[in-house]
């Protein structure tokens, strides 16, 4: 029993590090912000001390001058756009993604590491000035409609900024390489013998892909729709560049109460409610991932 | 040549290069066979002949360069894989990870679209013929090497092919297990009369399983023909000498009387030998001799024995292996059976006697 006191506490001490690590950079901040959120906002930014759930409140209802309470649905809307325009960047990205990992992986090693690394390439540039390229891109007489004026195709304009198709080509965009990367790194260890077996067992091309690859590369399609979902759901350089504040997303939203709204508390409440998005989605997968488990067993 | 039967597998100057310009490997320089149908064919060869190639130019992994392939009697370059009635027992078994061993077997049937039911039947059908029943709801990560391997065996027999082609599906398989399969293998062959193409780099396989035999080095087909075909009648030296233990010596011929050549070596050994088609008097050719046709004595007997002394001894329990060297200054491997009494077993150094039967020496092309 005294050793495995002993082996506890060495356990404990050799763990420190990486607790306090976590502890001070991941943990703290959300305890700052869950504290902030039930605080009463500073006119002037900031917060003032005392207890209130005001910040939750008006995440559904509006405080008119008589002090009553009316139910608005601008935050509701602004969530659920959220989530729908992350999951279309999450689709978007998949749909892209899946078939460049796959001919990454059919390639030879010194291909592969030149492919991963123009992959990973708009990284290591800003990612306002990338977003900024966009909007040259599909501003009114940007480098796609003036082309199409040019010759004849197009009169007017195809108004394609500051909407959500923009802000949905802006994440895409963005998170395409975190579901490059994962998919990758799952088909990269598929055994490509499996795909020649499953052909000389009368699966064409189709099948093939079906009933092997994508199964042996769920992993990485999972792992990949996390890391597009979650950030997509809280950006805000996209669908503040290319959605121009008119089609606001929660990082966005966020983003305003700490800046020009000075409300604190109020952002910190929504990013409590992302937070509550973003661990409702995992459990979800983590519970459907269970699921699968288990019937393969069965 | 196939005799009677129909023709299952007709290849047709075949010929395979992998890659183009000066990173060309040429894996089948070129290769004629017919197999007909039922038969247990083996490819044998050592690694590196071009074996898998053939395989996979059958199974349409790869296309050929030169030449074609006709199966049934129908030219099949056209079709892809997954269209060829032909299925493989992969060396490294391939089989499904993420898959059951009944949803393993059932592959093949399912893409087929065939109905569930059948699907079921035949799954077990196939297992029992393996003997695996009991480990249908087991993933391929749960099993052993031998079980993969019979599962792989199950998976490719369960849509019923016409031809099943193999491998080298024994080779990760410990002896006892690679002994006991090969039996196995050639009952099922039998039983199910599917059309079985075997490929392997172990001539004891080779001779104990198949109908007939093709032996290959370096992209080119060396001999076609049944196990005792190959090993009594060897046509060149690579055959001679990769299955089973040669001696070879150099010979002049002498004289030739009715198809038959008396051969002299440089020791003064006399030979007779049926000739082989571009030879005649006085020509050098190689002769060999299989160790265990000859037969040593401690004395002459009063037959035709040449004399001798034991170099070396080597006793290998069932039988021994000497090496004598004649008089004549020729080295011979002989291999005796041990007497009952094996204190009577010859040593080196003891002066010997060697009889060559008749029949013993066989004329090599090359
Ligand atoms: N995909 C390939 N690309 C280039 N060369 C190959 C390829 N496959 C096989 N070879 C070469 O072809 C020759 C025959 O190979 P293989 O058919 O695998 O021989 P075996 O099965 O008899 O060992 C070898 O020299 C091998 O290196
Ligand atoms: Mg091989």
């Amino acid at each position: 029993m005294a050793v495995g006191a002993e082996q506890t506490r060495r356990t404990w001490w050799l763990l420190s590090p990486a607790l306090l690590t976590v502890g001070f950079f991941m943990v703290l901040p959300m305890v700052i912000l869950l504290v902030f959120s039930f605080m009463e906002a500073d006119p002037y930014g900031g917060v003032d001390p005392g207890f209130t759930v005001e910040a939750y409140v008006q995440l559904l209802f509006e405080r008119d001058f008589d002090d009553t309470l009316a139910y608005t649905g601008i935050y509701l809307g602004i969530i659920w756009r959220s989530i729908a325009l992350a999951l279309v960047a999450t689709v978007g990205s998949l749909i892209l993604g899946f078939p460049v990992a796959y001919y990454i992986a059919r390639q030879n090693t010194r291909t592969q590491n030149l492919l991963l690394f123009l992959v990973t390439l708009p990284f290591w540039t800003n990612l306002l000035i990338r977003t900024y390229a966009w909007i040259l891109i599909l501003s009114t007489d940007g480098v796609i409609e003036q082309p199409l004026k040019a010759i004849g195709f197009l009169d007017g304009t195809l108004d394609m900024m500051y909407s959500n198709g923009a802000i949905a080509i802006g994440l895409i965009y963005t998170y395409l390489p975190l579901m490059v990367l994962p998919i990758y790194a799952s088909m990269e260890k598929l055994d490509f013998r499996l795909i020649e077996a499953a052909s000389d067992l009368y699966a064409g091309r189709y099948r093939v892909f079906r009933e092997v690859i994508v199964p042996l590369s769920t992993p990485g399609i999972v792992a990949g729709c996390i890391l597009v979902f979650v950030p997509s759901l809280g950006a805000f350089v996209a669908p503040d560049l290319l959605g121009g504040g008119r089609k606001l997303m929660l990082g966005s939203l966020i983003h305003l109460q700490f800046a020009s709204s000075r409300n604190w508390p109020f952002g910190a409440a929504i990013a409590m409610c992302l937070l509550a998005i973003v661990m409702i989605a995992l459990m979800l997968q983590a519970r459907s991932s269970a699921r699968r488990r288990a019937m393969e067993v069965a | 040549m196939v005799e009677d039967g129909r023709t299952a597998i007709d290849i047709r100057n075949v010929r395979k290069v992998y890659g183009s310009g000066g990173g060309a490997v040429t894996a089948i320089e070129r290769a004629s066979l017919d197999i007909a149908d039922n038969e247990f064919f083996t490819l044998l060869g050592p690694s590196g002949c071009g074996k898998t190639t053939l395989l996979r130019l059958i199974a349409g992994f790869e296309a050929t360069t030169e030449g074609e392939i006709f199966l049934y009697g129908d030219e099949i370059e056209d079709l892809p894989p997954f269209k060829r009635p032909v299925n493989t027992v992969f060396q490294h078994y391939s089989l499904f990870p993420h898959m059951t061993v009944a949803e393993n077997v059932g592959f093949g049937l399912k893409m087929l679209g065939r109905p569930k039911a059948e699907i079921g039947e035949a799954v077990e059908r196939s297992l029992s013929l393996v003997k695996m029943s009991d480990f249908a709801r087991r993933k391929p990560s749960q099993m052993s090497g031998g079980q993969q391997q019979r599962v792989a065996l199950a998976r490719a027999l369960a849509p019923n092919p016409k031809v099943l082609l193999l491998d080298e599906p024994l080779s990760a398989l410990d002896l006892k297990l690679r002994q006991a399969m090969r039996n196995e293998l050639k009952t099922l062959q039998r039983e199910t009369g599917i059309t079985f193409v075997f490929v392997t780099h172990d001539q004891e396989e080779a001779l104990t399983m198949s109908d007939r035999i093709a032996v290959m080095s370096n992209g080119l087909i060396q001999q076609i023909g049944s196990p005792l075909d190959i090993y009594e009648r060897p046509l060149n030296r690579f055959v001679a000498d990769f299955i089973g233990d040669t001696n070879f010596v150099e010979a002049d011929i002498a004289s030739v009387e009715g198809g038959v050549a008396t051969c002299q070596s440089a020791g003064g050994l006399e030979m007779r030998a049926a000739v082989v088609d571009g030879h005649g008097v006085g020509d050098r050719v190689t002769l060999a001799l299989r160790p265990e046709k000859m037969s040593l004595a401690a004395s002459a007997n009063g037959g035709a024995a040449t004399p001798g002394r034991i170099e070396s001894a080597d006793y290998l329990g069932t039988s021994t292996s000497y090496k004598v060297m004649l008089d004549g200054g020729v080295t011979l491997a002989v291999r005796e059976q041990n007497p009952v009494d094996a204190s009577t077993v010859l040593a080196a150094g003891d002066a010997v006697h060697v009889s060559i039967p008749v029949g013993t020496a066989r004329m090599l092309v090359d």
